[in-house]
């Protein structure tokens, strides 16, 4: 399409495109059976926000702030020959598992032959002068996509178990070279600004700013997108 | 130009570099001991977790980790490594990863110190806990027990294994390459033969030295036993416990480096430590009660171990000789053991008893089962810094008398602002007494260690020395009486002898 003159029009990032400028994109696949969907993605999905989490900052006088404490969990997986490490903070977890198993129903209902995906954003504020309201810029967007499979017997079943256990461990490796790149964070924010960065609604740690997304592709191709908005609360205007 | 580290920076970097290689060990041991890890979050900042990471410290692996690196910092040409093998009972052992924490001399001249690096190393840490959890080696140690042990062998200045490549060749569906990875250290490990008795708790002993500096003698497999002086000692090494304290400044970058890591160490000797000196552990199960450790009791009893003659046999021949043995187990002050389950431990999770079984894994042993009450002790040598300000913490006996407190912590320094807002050093107890309120004496700078005299109990014994008698006002009253009563007669002897005092005058002219 011919391009208007005139100076370029401003919009509003999209929410889960993952489009803006700087905006990292990591997407992992994974085959499951329907029963190891959540545990899949709740391995992903919680190593890495472990990477993506602090302690709780609190800030003092003079612009200095200290940090909390970041604890974790070792997580065995029921359905799959599996075990990763979260952090420990039952809010969070509780707030993955929400979405996670959202995100199972939806592939489990009519209209899905199985292939979905969910996407875990890690996204800035940028405050807008009214009336314009707050840009989500986001900074790294991980994908996982998901191909649901329906094996016959048992002993099917424990293979699967096992691959699909040793694709976890890559996924895992994956996301730790990811995450050792070293690549764009943030800036540490002040205290006025830290809500623009951080998600400082958890009482026990603080992960950067992230929201949760899914798409099932229904059997006719056409991909329906659901979004779910942030699973905590959040001052958005949108 | 190179721009050299501030002398500040330097000391930084070589603290959190020997915290990090600390932690990189508790980590990759902790994951091997068979047992899931529980650690608590915590949303006020205590200053003793580095890293701002709630990873427990295994006293024995601390202080073996310490003796490993002796005092030296893994640095550009000394690795630190820790080895995981399987050990089965028949005794065939294979050897299953090789952790190594080395540095190259590609360096980044522009990253701060106190801010990126610090952060970038708890990330690490945090990749670390992963990726332990996916290796082979991980499900392996969780299932060990009566087929096989897990044996962990902490090494530094470890040479392990050089990689070579040999070539590459690009082609169109792949680059093929070629590449060698050589041993150097070519030093035998003697397999120990262990009889048809199940794997014990405890201690493999076995081990050798690969020394930094080199001996006459070629490098050759090392039985130590109890009390062998083992070449080489090295002084002992002044290891001090520090807080991590982070204080980080949101000013812009260019005076970020004004904000500093603010640690104090508290000076604690922790003992000789022998250079190059590889340490192993064993974890396992014992037959007895298989998948599922001993526990001390909550009353931090010792727990009960099979009488193993084998072992005991073993244990007999070939000792590592270390002060964990004697000294340090001691030094658990008295209040302490009531407080070893209500110690605060932020890093307690609600896994319970794998706290415990961690500890008594790490059981260290002289001769058979000999079982310090490691599990008070561990507690109670939380590296907790400032641990005596934290609520549940040892406190003092009552009958302390009233001390100066030390200088609180929270002076006007923003960094140390940051300190914990426990570290109050004062909080009145019970008694007045005249002018003078009582207070828990606390002193700043000091935590509970396992030796017997860290900084409190130093305080304690010689806050109140007796006074001098002559400088006391009623004896020295008395004596100056007496001393009056009794001048005549020392006069009349000397004037007696008055004689033979001049005569010894003239020999000195």
């Amino acid at each position: 399409s011919a391009r208007t003159p005139g100076p370029p029009a401003r919009r509003v990032a999209p929410a889960a495109a993952g489009a803006a400028m700087n905006c990292r994109a990591e997407v992992l696949e994974v085959s499951v059976e329907a029963r190891q969907v959540e545990e899949a993605a709740l391995a992903v999905l919680h190593t890495v926000l472990l990477h993506r989490s602090t302690g709780k900052f609190h800030y003092k006088k003079e612009g200095t702030y200290s940090i909390g404490t970041v604890g974790t969990h070792d997580v065995d997986c029921d359905f799959i020959d599996f075990a990763y490490v979260r952090v420990s903070s039952e809010e969070l977890d509780r707030a993955l598992r929400k979405a996670v198993g959202e995100f199972k129903d939806a592939l489990r209902g009519s209209g899905s032959d199985g292939v979905g995906q969910i996407s875990l954003e890690f996204y800035q504020k940028k405050k807008s002068r009214w009336p314009f309201s707050d840009e989500c810029i986001p900074w790294e967007l991980w994908t996982i996509k998901v191909n649901v499979v329906n094996l016959a017997t048992e002993q099917e079943r424990q293979i699967c178990r096992e691959k699909v256990g040793e694709k976890l461990c890559e996924k895992i490796i994956n996301i730790v070279e990811v995450m050792n790149r070293h690549e764009y964070l943030p800036k540490m924010p002040t205290q006025s600004e830290v809500d623009n960065v951080f998600d400082t609604s958890l009482k026990d740690v603080q992960p950067y700013l992230y929201k949760i997304s899914y798409q099932i592709t229904d059997s006719l191709g056409a991909s329906v997108t659901t979004t779910m908005r942030r699973l905590i609360k959040d001052t958005l205007a949108l | 130009m190179d721009t050299d580290l501030s002398s500040q920076d330097r000391k930084d970097l070589d603290k959190f570099i020997k915290f990090f290689a600390l932690k990189t060990v508790q980590v990759i041991v902790q994951a091997r001991l068979g047992e899931k890890i529980c650690t608590r979050s915590s949303s006020s900042p205590t200053g003793s977790d580095w890293f701002n990471l709630a990873i427990k410290d295994i006293p024995e692996v601390t202080h073996e980790a310490k003796k490993a690196l002796a005092g030296q910092l893994p640095a550009v040409g000394r690795s630190m490594c820790v080895e995981i093998s399987l050990k089965t009972s028949e005794g065939d052992s294979m050897e299953l990863e090789i952790w190594c924490l080395e540095m190259n001399e590609k360096c980044d001249k522009e990253i701060k110190v106190s801010y990126t690096v610090y952060n970038r190393l708890s990330l690490l840490l945090k990749s670390l806990l992963a990726i332990t959890r996916v290796t082979p080696a991980y499900r392996l140690s969780r299932k060990q027990g009566h087929e096989y042990v897990i044996l962990l062998i902490i090494i530094f200045n470890c040479i392990g294994f050089q990689t070579v490549r040999v070539g590459t060749v690009g082609t169109p569906v792949g680059t093929i390459t070629l590449s060698c990875a050589y041993r150097i250290n070519l030093a035998f490990m003697s397999t120990r033969q262990f009889e048809r008795t199940p794997p014990i708790m405890g201690i493999i002993i076995d081990h050798f030295v690969d020394r930094p500096y080199p001996s006459s003698s070629p490098m050759h497999p090392c039985n130590y036993r109890a009390g062998e002086d083992n070449g080489a000692v090295y002084p002992s090494v002044e290891d001090s416990q520090e807080v991590c304290t982070t204080s980080f400044s949101t000013s812009p970058p260019s005076q970020l480096s004004s904000s500093r890591l603010s640690y104090q160490p508290a000076a604690l000797a922790v003992g000789s430590a022998d250079v190059g000196y590889p340490v192993l552990f064993a974890g396992g199960l014992t037959a007895a009660h298989p998948h599922q450790l001993i526990a001390p009791g909550k009353e931090g009893g010792v727990p009960p171990l099979p009488s193993q003659p084998a072992h005991g046999t073993q244990a007999d021949q070939e000792r590592i000789c270390t002060p964990l043995d004697g000294a340090h187990y001691s030094a658990v002050t008295p209040s302490s053991s009531e407080d070893t389950e209500t110690v605060s431990n932020s890093s307690e999770g609600k896994c319970g008893s794998p706290h415990d079984l961690l500890e008594t894994v790490f059981v260290r042993k002289v001769g058979a089962f000999v079982n310090k009450p490691i599990n008070q002790v561990t507690m109670a040598n939380l590296d907790i810094p400032f641990a005596m300000f934290a609520p549940k913490n040892v406190e003092l006996e009552d009958n302390d008398p009233m001390v100066n407190p030390p200088d609180s912590p929270e002076t006007e320094s923003p960094l140390q602002g940051s300190l914990h807002s426990e570290g109050s050093s004062g909080s009145s107890t019970g008694n007045t007494h005249d002018d003078f309120v009582m207070i828990d004496f606390k002193p700043a700078f000091s935590k509970d260690d396992i030796l017997p005299m860290d900084l409190g109990t130093f305080y304690r014994e010689f806050q109140n020395p007796p006074q001098l008698s002559s400088l006391s006002i009623d004896i020295g009253a008395q004596s100056m009486a007496e001393d009056l009563d009794s001048l005549p007669e020392k006069l009349a002897v000397h004037e007696k002898n008055v004689k033979e005092f001049d005569a010894f005058v003239e020999t000195l002219q």
